[in-house]
C-alpha cells in the first residue's frame, strides 16, 4: 500500500517517533502502514501549522509594516498609540474585522460572490508550501516546482473575475475585467523571466535552484550571468508588481477611479480574505524573487573566509527571511513612490515592451550559455 | 506524489481558511435589518441606471486568447530550457544544432504572431 | 424611432441611434473619491471609452445668494468663505473690493501690503492642494501628503493673523480687521525659504515623472477658442494659451506695483494645467518676498472705521483667485446695510461645463485626471 511521506529532518525525526510510541499500543493493531499513516498525518500537521503561521502570521506584520513604510515616506508617523509604536493596531483592526457585517447586495449571485475569496485565497497558500525556507526546510519538494507556481497563481485571476461579476456592481465588474486583463498579461512576463531562470539553472526546482547558487554573492542568478540576470531580475520585479495588482500597477483596485475596484461590495472577513490574499501574496513574490534571483537562503558569502564562516553562522531562515523582508521592504517603497499608469498604457507596455524585452533576453540568455557554456 | 497529497491538503487549507473566515463573520458579526437602501449596490450614492452584468467589449477576450497562446508556449519551452545547458554541452543524445534550429522556428512562429496581433491592432485597449 | 434600450435613459443624455457594442451608465458620484465633493457625473461608456458626461449640481446648494438678501453686507463675508474653501481669503477681498466701491473708502498703504501677502499665501496653498490633489488622483498618495504638508504651514500663519485656519472672514471694508503680529513678516519668510526646498522636491517628483507625463500630456485638450467660448479663467485659461489674469488685465489692491510674470502654456492639456499651477507658485513666492522687502513698519493698517452702507447703485469687483476669476455683483437698491441683491461669478463652474467637451473619447482614468487639473471646489459651484 502506498503511504506519503516527507521528506526532510523533522519529519525524519517524527517517522522516528511514532513506531516508539505506538509500542505502547495493544498489539493487535500495531502495523507498519498504520504507523507510517499517523507518521505522515503528524506531519502534514505541523507542515500546516508552519505554513499557516509564516502565511497568516506574516499578514498583520507587513500591514504594521506597509503602514509604517508608507507613514514614513509621507513625512507622517503612522499608527503610534494602541501598544508601543502601534505594534498592536493591526490586531485590532483584525478583531474589528471579524465583527463586521457579512451581507451580499441585492442581486448579487450569492454562492460566487462567497466563493470568490475562497478561490483567491488558495493560490498563496499552494506557492508557500513549494518554497524553500532553508537547506531542509520545504513542504513539498517537487520536480515540477516552476510550472507548479505558474499554474497556480493563474488561479487567483477567476477569484477576482468572480468576485467582480458577482457583485451587480458596475464598478466591481470594471476593476474585475481590468485585474483579469492585466494578470493574464503580466503572468507571460512572469512565466518567461522564470524560464530564463530555469534555463541558466537547469531545473525546474526550487530547491536545486537554489542549491545552484552556492558560493559567493557573485553565485547568485542575479549576478552569475552578466547584465541579463540583472535585466531579468528587475522585469521580475515588476511583472510581480503587476501580478499582485500593487500600485503602481493597482488599476483593478484605483481607488480614485472605480472607488473600490473589484472589492467594492465586499466587508467584513471576506474583505479581509482579499486583502490577506494580496499581502500572501507579496510574501511568496518575494520568496520566489529571493530562491530565483538572491540565493534563496544561503548567505551572502563574498569570498573571504573570515567573514564568510560568521556569515555561515546564521541559519538559513534568518538569511532567508531578511532577503523576503528586504524585497518587500523595496515592494513597499515603489508602491508609494509611483503613480498609476492609465490600463492602456499598462497592457501597451506588456505587449509592447516587456513581452519583446523578455523574448529577447531568453535568447540572449540562450545565446550566452550556447557561446559561454 | 507525497508532495503532491501536501499540495492538494493546502489546496483545501487555503479554502477552508477563507470559508470558516466568512462563517466566522457571519457569526460574529453585527447585524442591522437588511432594507432596501443598505442592500443596494454601491454607485455612489445612485440608484443604479441598468444591469451590470452587460455584455461587454470583445478586447478583454482577445486578449485572453493571446495570453493562451503564450502561456502554453512557454509551458512548451519548459522542457526545452531544463536542459538546454546540457544539450548544448552535448551530453544527450539530441544534436544541439537541431535543438537550435528547432526552437528557433519555434520562437519564429510565435514572434509572427504577436507582429500579427500588433498589426491588426489587437494589442491596442479600448 | 427610439431603441428600446435606451428607453431607461438618464436625464440629461441626448439619444444616440447607432452603436457598436453594448454601451452603459455609469454614476461617478455624489459620493465618489476623486470627483472632490459632491458632484454628480453621470457617464455614457463604452467599454472603457467615455462617449458623454452630463455633470449634476446641486447636491450642497446653500442658497447663498438668496440668503444674502436678508443678511448685512458684513455676514456676507463670512458667506464667502463657505463658496470656495480652499480659496477663502481670497473671496473675502473680492466682496471687500466690491463694498469698498460703494462705500468709497480708501485703504492705507499697510493694509494693502497685509492684503496683498495673505492672498498670495491663499494662492499658494490653494495651488498646493492642487498638486496633492493631482498626484493624488494619478495614484500617488504620497503626493497628497506632500502638498497638505506645507498647506498646513500656511494655514498656520494665517492662523496666527486671522484667528481661523480655513474660513478666515478677515478683510473688511477698508482694510481688515486685525493688524498682523510682528512674528508675521519673519515667519512667511521662513516659510519662503522652506517651500523653495520643498517645490524643487515636489517637481522632481512629478514633473519629470515618465508616467505622469504620459497620462496628462495630451489629455483633455481645451482649445483657446472653447476656453473662451466656456467662460474659463485662472490657470485653465491660461493653459490654453489666452494672456488674462485679472490682477495685471484689471489691477485691483496694489498688483501693478510688484514685478512678476503671467505664465502662460500653450497645449492645454492636462499636463500644462498642471505645470502653470507650479509656475504659479514660484510667481507667488516673487511677490511675497517684494512684499516682505518692501512692508511698511508703521502706519495705519486700515481707514477709519464706519459703518457699512451702501449708497442705491451696482457695484461690481473682480479679483483673481487661485482657481479664476472670481466676481462680485451688488445690488443695493436701497442706502442701507442689507442688499438688493448679490451675485457671484465663480470660476470652477464654467470650468465644469467644459469637462464634457474634454473628456470625450479618453478613459475613466483620464476623466479622472482632467478632473484634478480643473481643480473645482464643489461648495463654489453649488453655493
Amino acid at each position: 500500500m502506498f503511504v506519503p511521506s516527507i521528506t526532510n529532518p523533522v519529519g525524519d525525526f517524527v517517522r522516528e517517533m511514532v513506531p516508539r510510541l505506538a509500542e505502547y499500543l495493544p498489539a493487535s493493531i500495531q502495523s507498519d502502514t498504520l504507523n507510517s499513516i499517523v507518521a505522515f498525518l503528524v506531519n502534514a500537521l505541523i507542515c500546516v501549522i508552519a505554513v499557516c503561521a509564516v502565511n497568516i502570521g506574516s499578514a498583520p506584520i507587513l500591514i504594521y509594516m506597509e503602514r509604517k513604510v508608507c507613514a514614513h515616506v509621507q513625512c507622517r508617523l503612522g499608527p503610534m498609540r494602541l501598544g508601543w509604536h502601534g505594534t498592536i493596531q493591526t490586531i485590532a483592526d483584525v478583531l474589528k474585522m471579524l465583527f463586521k457585517e457579512v451581507y451580499a447586495p441585492s442581486g448579487a449571485d450569492k454562492l460566487m460572490f462567497y466563493l470568490a475569496p475562497l478561490i483567491v485565497l488558495i493560490a498563496p497558500f499552494i506557492v508557500c508550501a513549494l518554497i524553500p525556507f532553508g537547506r531542509d526546510l520545504v513542504v513539498a519538494d517537487v520536480s515540477m516546482g516552476i510550472p507548479l507556481i505558474i499554474a497556480v497563481n493563474g488561479f487567483g485571476v477567476l477569484g477576482i473575475l468572480l468576485g467582480g461579476w458577482s457583485s451587480n456592481n458596475k464598478y466591481s465588474l470594471l476593476g474585475a475585467l481590468r485585474s483579469g486583463a492585466q494578470m493574464i498579461s503580466y503572468e507571460i512576463s512572469f512565466t518567461m523571466i522564470l524560464l530564463f531562470v530555469v534555463m541558466i539553472s537547469g531545473s525546474t526546482n526550487l530547491m536545486s535552484i537554489t542549491l545552484g547558487q552556492e558560493g559567493t554573492i557573485s553565485d547568485w542568478w542575479i549576478f552569475k550571468i552578466p547584465v541579463l540576470g540583472i535585466i531579468a531580475f528587475i522585469l521580475f520585479f515588476i511583472s510581480s508588481t503587476a501580478e499582485m495588482n500593487r500600485a503602481p500597477f493597482d488599476i483593478a483596485e484605483a481607488e480614485q477611479e472605480l472607488t473600490g475596484g473589484y472589492h467594492t461590495e465586499y466587508n467584513g472577513t471576506p474583505f479581509a480574505m482579499f486583502y490577506l490574499a494580496e499581502y500572501i501574496a507579496l510574501v511568496t513574490n518575494s520568496a520566489l524573487a529571493t530562491t530565483c534571483f538572491l540565493g534563496g537562503f544561503l548567505p551572502p558569502c563574498i569570498g573571504v573566509a573570515f567573514v564568510d564562516n560568521y556569515l555561515n553562522m546564521v541559519p538559513g531562515v534568518v538569511w532567508f527571511f531578511a532577503k523576503v523582508f528586504f524585497m518587500i521592504w523595496c515592494y513597499m517603497m515603489v508602491r508609494w513612490t509611483f503613480v498609476r499608469p492609465r490600463v492602456d498604457q499598462l497592457m501597451d507596455f506588456e505587449w509592447k515592451f516587456l513581452l519583446p524585452v523578455n523574448l529577447v533576453l531568453l535568447i540572449a540568455g540562450a545565446a550566452y550559455i550556447v557561446v559561454c557554456g | 506524489m507525497s508532495e503532491y497529497i501536501i499540495l492538494s491538503i493546502f489546496l483545501f487549507l487555503g479554502a477552508f481558511i477563507a470559508a470558516a473566515a466568512t462563517v466566522v463573520g457571519l457569526l460574529l458579526g453585527y447585524r442591522t435589518k437588511n432594507t432596501k437602501n443598505k442592500m443596494a449596490p454601491y454607485e455612489c450614492g445612485m440608484e443604479t441606471i441598468g444591469n451590470a452584468r452587460i455584455q461587454f467589449k470583445v478586447g478583454y477576450y482577445l486578449f485572453a486568447l493571446l495570453f493562451l497562446v503564450f502561456d502554453i508556449e512557454a509551458l512548451f519551452l519548459f522542457p526545452v530550457m531544463m536542459n538546454f545547458r546540457e544539450i548544448m554541452a552535448g551530453h544527450t543524445a539530441l544534436s544541439p544544432v537541431i535543438v537550435i534550429a528547432d526552437l528557433a522556428i519555434f520562437m519564429a512562429i510565435l514572434v509572427s504572431g504577436l507582429a500579427y496581433a500588433w498589426k491588426k491592432g489587437i494589442l491596442k485597449w479600448e | 424611432m427610439i431603441q428600446p434600450r435606451f428607453s431607461n435613459l438618464p436625464p440629461g443624455f441626448r439619444i444616440q441611434r447607432e452603436t457598436n457594442t453594448e454601451e452603459f451608465f455609469i454614476n461617478m458620484g455624489p459620493q465618489h473619491p476623486s470627483t472632490h465633493g459632491a458632484l454628480r457625473l453621470a457617464l455614457r461608456m463604452d467599454g472603457e471609452t467615455i462617449v458623454e458626461l452630463v455633470p449634476h449640481f446641486g447636491y450642497i446648494h446653500r442658497g447663498m445668494e438668496k440668503q444674502a438678501e436678508s443678511m448685512s453686507y458684513l455676514q456676507y463675508i463670512a458667506l464667502s468663505d463657505r463658496q470656495d474653501y480652499l480659496t477663502a481669503i481670497q473671496n473675502n477681498l473680492g466682496v471687500v473690493i466690491a463694498l469698498e466701491k460703494g462705500m468709497n473708502v480708501g485703504v492705507p498703504e499697510k493694509g494693502e501690503y497685509i492684503r496683498v501677502m495673505l492672498q498670495e499665501l491663499g494662492r499658494i496653498a490653494s495651488h498646493l492642494v492642487f498638486y496633492g490633489c493631482f498626484g493624488g488622483d494619478l495614484g500617488g498618495q504620497t503626493c497628497l501628503l506632500f502638498g497638505f504638508k506645507e498647506r498646513e504651514m500656511i494655514h498656520d500663519i494665517l492662523e496666527e493673523v486671522t484667528g481661523s485656519r480655513l474660513t478666515t472672514n478677515f478683510f473688511r471694508p477698508g482694510g481688515s480687521r486685525y493688524d498682523v503680529p510682528d512674528t508675521f513678516i519673519p515667519r512667511v519668510k521662513a516659510f519662503l525659504d522652506h517651500l523653495e526646498d520643498a517645490m524643487r522636491d515636489y517637481e522632481r517628483f512629478l514633473s519629470k515623472n515618465i508616467i505622469v507625463l504620459e497620462r496628462s500630456i495630451g489629455i483633455g485638450v481645451l482649445s483657446k477658442e472653447d476656453a473662451i467660448a466656456y467662460g474659463c479663467s485662472g490657470p485653465v485659461l491660461r493653459a490654453s494659451g489666452v494672456e488674462f489674469d485679472v490682477r495685471r488685465a484689471n489691477p485691483y489692491s496694489i498688483y501693478d506695483q510688484f514685478d512678476f510674470d503671467i505664465p502662460v502654456f500653450h497645449n492645454g492639456d492636462c499636463y500644462d494645467r498642471y505645470k502653470i499651477r507650479i509656475a504659479e507658485i514660484h510667481e507667488s513666492m516673487k511677490i511675497l518676498r517684494q512684499c516682505i522687502d518692501k512692508f511698511p513698519k508703521d502706519g495705519p493698517w486700515r481707514s477709519k472705521e464706519k459703518p457699512v452702507r451702501l449708497p442705491v447703485g451696482r457695484y461690481y469687483s473682480e479679483i483673481e483667485t487661485a482657481k479664476g476669476l472670481y466676481a462680485t455683483y451688488v445690488v443695493a437698491a436701497t442706502t442701507g446695510e442689507k442688499p438688493y441683491r448679490i451675485h457671484t461669478r465663480g470660476p470652477s463652474f464654467p470650468h465644469i461645463a467644459a469637462l464634457n467637451k474634454m473628456v470625450q473619447g479618453h478613459k475613466v482614468s483620464d476623466l479622472v485626471t482632467i478632473m484634478a487639473t480643473l481643480d473645482p471646489v464643489i461648495p463654489e459651484i453649488d453655493r
